[in-house]
């Protein structure tokens, strides 16, 4: 199981990466929204995989008698869900935005903060 | 309903006596800056009310961090832990000395910008919540400065990265949308990069709690893959600190904003991913940092030398400013490639001088493009003939960002080249060296172009009227001041400031006090740390 999981998150990465290396600024945000679930498919495979078995220790006894998955990462995953879900929210505002503001979704021709043509400074007076 | 008793100890797990006083303030800078964000942002609609109770919140929290910082020096580090669980359940603030003095500078720096954007930030930034985000900022920065869990850290790094793209944005000016765009995406990568090396050190450490770290990395099997984790570290802190060749978003955003918040993230933002690196390479990880140091050293050596000559190449003074920042970043990781407690104490006097003098900067150049009459070194000029009182404060300030004597950023540097010449690394010292040697042509330029030069020669038409003076504002006036009298204070009279460092550093190497703070003095011997 978790080899398979371990592939699958490669997949993840693979793809979210080929996506964020594109010129244009809805491939990339597409590229971080699958990164942050490769991320978290990341995480959950970390605590280790167990089907419906809850972590709980039986009356009388000091330790878990079953193995059962770890659900610490779990509560990583979902903090890291909400945070990189409203921060997504807010890049899909921004490139909208930016598609407004600029004309174009192709990064290689914002250069509106850094001009091409920018001068040198003056040698001297 | 009475609940079934038990015959667990529960004072193994939980704290039952309430804690005293003082450790309150380890988490009350956080509060504060959370409380007060919310409060404000329910009163943003009172522009004149917003800019007096932060300047209010900003400065208790001064007296905060310094009482804080008076506590550790007196009393060694200090834990509080959330909802009364003990480490490693629970999740720990711990403020040691590296973490206090640097939220103490940094919340300085926020009041002296914060005391700045009162003329800078006019009625439509504050209804846009320049002041609930600056708050929020801060309380990222000060969390990020005071935690003891590494989950928490990343959590803190997400508080001050959404605050910094509120700020970023504030006034919707394409330019800055453009700016903010870049800034936004690859600072997201970087934080998530973070939470990927997070994830594979609980997975080899089972534990999140920085202390429990420590203690546990000495005897973990050999065959756990930590250098490739540090690796992971380093690569996501060197991201968030602007390290070439993953620094572009900076030159590419920190001219856009307005430039209260080009100072704040200048002196502050950069300074968290070194504080983070410092750390995790130090103190948590250190055997492994020597493995890496040969890699962290050439990228150190490279962002010194690059950084140097964008800076020279800019003709936008906040651009070139931006480049010193850069500059700064490679000077503080040259001292954790290093990685002697020489080195390190350099580093983290670097940082604190550092945020003082990038945040001054930025003000200064705010100051030099109103009264030279452009931001642009093509064009502006006669700002000594107009202010001489600001001059002479730019030349302090410049003189301390170049690292020349007598103003404070002299100190760190020195110590930095010490250390590399102790290790026999003279090319690094090199390219410090030849980095602080073109930083003071760029600034001497500068000082040629903007100060000296009569704006007739400068091709500009005089002005019908003359800009108001330095001392028009005082709220303008006061922060550069502030701030140039702190770096010359503490650059002729550097010994406080060099102990501090000294002992941080070595707290660092040498986390036994920060572990029995977390876990009581018996259990030292628990993890096996020697």
């Amino acid at each position: 199981m978790e080899t398979l999981f371990a592939v699958l998150i490669g997949l993840f990465f693979a793809a979210a990466i080929y996506l964020m290396l594109s010129k244009y600024t809805v491939r990339i945000l597409l590229g971080v929204a699958l990164l942050g679930n490769a991320v978290n498919l990341l995480l959950f495979t970390t605590g280790g995989l167990t089907r419906e078995v809850p972590p709980i220790i039986p009356a009388g006894s000091d330790v878990l008698s079953t193995v059962a998955a770890n659900p610490l990462p779990q509560a990583l995953i979902l903090t890291a869900i909400v945070i990189s879900f409203s921060f997504f929210a807010f890049l899909l505002v921004l490139t909208y935005r930016a598609y407004q503001e600029l004309g174009t979704d192709n990064t290689d021709k914002m250069r509106l903060a850094e001009p091409t043509d920018e001068p040198l400074p003056p040698m001297g007076y | 309903m009475a609940a079934p008793q038990s015959a667990v100890d529960l004072s193994a797990a939980l704290i039952l006596t309430p804690p005293p006083l003082g450790e309150w303030l380890v988490v009350a800078p956080v509060v504060l800056m959370i409380g007060l964000g919310a409060f404000l942002l329910m009163i943003r609609k009172s522009v004149r009310l917003q800019g007096s109770i932060a300047l209010a919140g900003l400065s208790l929290l001064v007296l905060l961090d310094a009482g804080l910082l008076w506590r550790v020096l007196d009393q060694g580090p200090v834990t509080m832990v959330m909802g009364r669980w003990l480490p490693p359940f629970g999740i720990a603030f711990t403020a040691d000395l590296f973490g206090a003095a640097m939220a103490l500078v940094s919340a300085i720096a926020a009041l002296g910008a914060g005391i700045y954007a009162l003329r800078d930030i006019d009625a439509a930034g504050r209804r846009y919540g320049f002041y609930p985000f600056l708050m929020l900022l801060m309380a990222g920065v000060s969390g990020s400065f005071l935690t003891g869990d590494i989950f928490n850290l990343y959590v803190w790094f997400e508080v001050l990265l959404i605050s910094s793209f509120g700020l970023l944005v504030l006034g919707s000016e394409p330019r800055q949308i453009d700016g903010a765009l870049k800034y936004a995406i690859l600072n997201l990568i970087a934080t998530t990069l973070f939470l990927i090396a997070v994830g594979y050190l609980y997975a080899i450490f089972g534990t999140l709690n920085m202390a429990d770290i420590a203690r546990k990395a000495a005897t973990l099997p050999s065959g756990a893959p930590l250098v490739t984790l540090t690796g992971l570290f380093v690569l996501a802190f060197a991201m968030k600190a602007a390290v070439f060749p993953v620094n572009f978003w900076l030159p590419a955003s920190y001219h856009t904003p307005r430039i209260v918040v080009s100072a704040l993230f200048g002196g502050l933002l950069t300074k968290v991913g070194i504080y983070a690196l410092l750390r995790v390479t130090i103190m948590l990880m250190p055997v492994q940092r020597e493995q890496l140091s040969l890699v962290m050293a050439i990228a150190a050596a490279l962002t010194l030398i690059v950084a140097a000559l964008g800076a020279l190449a800019q003709h936008d003074i906040r651009r070139l400013i931006g480049y010193l920042v850069i500059a700064g970043i490679g000077n503080m990781l040259a001292g954790v490639a290093i990685g002697t407690p020489a080195a390190v104490s350099g580093s983290i006097l670097y940082a604190l001088t550092s945020i003082i003098t990038m945040t001054a900067l930025y003000l200064v150049a705010a100051e030099a493009a109103r009264i030279g009459g452009s931001w642009s070194l093509a064009t502006m000029g006669g700002i000594w003939r107009r202010s001489f009182p600001f001059a002479i404060t730019s030349f302090l300030l410049f003189l301390s960002a170049a690292g020349l004597p007598p103003l404070a950023g002299l100190w760190p540097k020195v110590s930095l080249l010490k250390a590399a010449i102790d290790i026999g690394a003279w090319w690094l010292a090199a390219a410090m060296l030849i980095q602080a040697f073109l930083v003071t042509i760029a600034l001497g330029r500068v000082f040629l172009l903007a100060y000296w030069r009569p704006l007739a020669e400068a091709g500009m038409p005089a002005a019908d009227e003359e800009p108001a003076g330095f001392f028009s504002d005082k709220t303008t006036a006061l922060p550069v001041i502030g701030f140039a009298a702190l770096t010359l204070i503490f650059g002729l009279y550097p010994e406080p400031l060099l102990q501090l460092s000294q002992r941080a550093a070595l707290s660092l190497a040498d986390p036994t006090a920060y572990i029995a703070s977390v876990f009581g003095p018996s259990d030292l011997g628990r993890g096996g740390n020697p």
